[in-house]
């Protein structure tokens, strides 16, 4: 059962456009939705929340689509943004106000909960704030509500790794009861890799990637060696050639592994490595 | 029940996953019955995808290790002689298969390999 459909969205502006954004994905999974800063991450995401207006496509989250019932669709999306998106001299309590009049299924108890627990400070601006405490905060006010789909974007930006890891924790819990979802935008995976089950790779407002990560992952090799070696056949496989001074790196198909010879090094590679060099050789 | 998940493996995720579940079922660390965390649970524990836990119990439940049921989980079947004589075997194979191929690149001769491992074996 799918939770989130994404079809054909598309979207102009004057110098980008998003062109045909298509994916699925199912009840209890995490996406991760990779690409350089300015390939249409965050267009795509705020096209999903409703944030933006799309030119051309249709999204359903849940079987929902915005323009059958608005207000049922936002109160499905938790977001957690890069930014904190309350009002910078709102304290906790106004915050608390705010939602409990937007939001008809937000608990208080659940939030002051979240709030106990993180030890948020009930009596400084948001403003005032840490990085962290932000985040937090945001996670907070998704989590008080019964919301289906989480979209982050870039929400792990700025943080400490201590409190990253915290974060995948929140976002692996949140799926657990493989009925809600997660999409998270990114342009480093890093410690988010791990527990992402499916990567969209998008470049210059295009797919380039779409594919589950453990099979992403299998599909290619990272390829190093000296430049000099390679031969005209492997030449026309390999995908973003980096040279150096001393050698090359690159990345492979698997299926293409047969052309290596004993010439090359060759090991798994990260989906940050696929990324940057999918993104030299475009 | 352990797992050590290593970044730095050759071995894809689920396949450590795997062998490592596997290898304790075959030393009984693992008794036979037991019930094994759900998927999503130990995704989460180990923090991996909840894809790759599910490989890793669909090739468990394939080569006879765990069977699941609805409701129940997945759990832990008996595992006969043969299939754990066989894993071994498997494991000395791939092993020695090292060793000769290690010898060739150095243009050693079989003859001299052979003595390497009777010494080996005698020590």
């Amino acid at each position: 059962m799918e939770l989130l459909e994404v079809k054909n969205l598309s979207k102009q502006y004057k110098n980008f456009s998003l062109q045909n954004i298509s994916f699925t994905l199912p009840k209890g999974y995490i996406m991760g939705y990779v690409g350089a800063n300015g390939s249409g991450k965050t267009t795509t995401l705020n096209l999903i929340t409703g944030l933006q207006k799309a030119n051309g496509g249709e999204v359903f989250i849940d079987g929902l689509s915005r323009e059958e019932d608005e207000r049922a669709y936002k109160e499905k999306i938790g977001f957690v943004g890069d930014d904190c998106y309350f009002p910078g001299d709102f304290k906790i309590k106004h915050i608390r106000r705010a939602l409990q009049d937007f939001y008809p299924t937000f608990s208080r108890e659940k939030f002051d909960g979240f709030i106990r627990d993180w030890k948020l400070p009930e009596n400084k601006a948001t403003k005032d704030f840490s990085r962290g405490m932000k985040v937090l905060l945001m996670f907070a006010s998704v989590f008080a509500r019964q919301t289906k789909l989480l979209v982050l974007d870039e929400a792990t930006n700025g943080l400490d790794p201590v409190m990253r890891a915290d974060v995948v924790k929140l976002l692996q819990e949140y799926v657990m009861d493989g009925e809600r979802s997660v999409i998270f935008s990114t342009h480093i995976l890093s410690d988010l890799e791990q527990i992402a089950d499916y990567i969209y790779f998008i470049h210059e407002g295009r797919t380039v990637l779409y594919e589950a990560k453990d099979e992403l992952i299998e599909s290619f090799l990272l390829v190093k060696g000296e430049t000099a070696k390679i031969p005209p056949a492997l030449k026309k496989e390999l995908i973003g050639v980096d040279e150096n001074a001393y050698g090359f790196e690159a990345i492979l198909p698997s299926d293409k592994a047969g052309l290596l010879g004993n010439a090359f090094l060759y090991e798994k590679p990260t989906i940050d490595q696929i990324v940057i060099h999918y993104i030299k050789s475009a | 029940m352990k797992i050590i998940i290593s970044n730095q493996s050759e071995l894809p995720i689920y396949a450590q996953i795997r062998e490592q579940l596997k290898e304790q079922i075959l030393n009984g660390q693992i008794p036979e019955g037991e019930t094994l965390p759900s998927i999503r649970q130990l995704a989460k524990e180990i923090g991996v995808s909840v894809i790759t836990t599910t490989r890793a119990y669909s090739e468990l439940e394939q080569e006879g290790f765990i069977a699941t049921m609805q409701g129940k989980g997945s759990v832990v079947l008996a595992t006969d002689n043969s299939l754990l004589r066989e894993q071994y075997l498997l494991r000395i194979e791939e092993g020695l298969s090292t060793a000769i191929e290690t010898a060739k690149a150095m243009g050693m001769s079989g003859e001299e390999l052979r003595d390497i491992f009777n010494n080996l074996l005698e020590t």
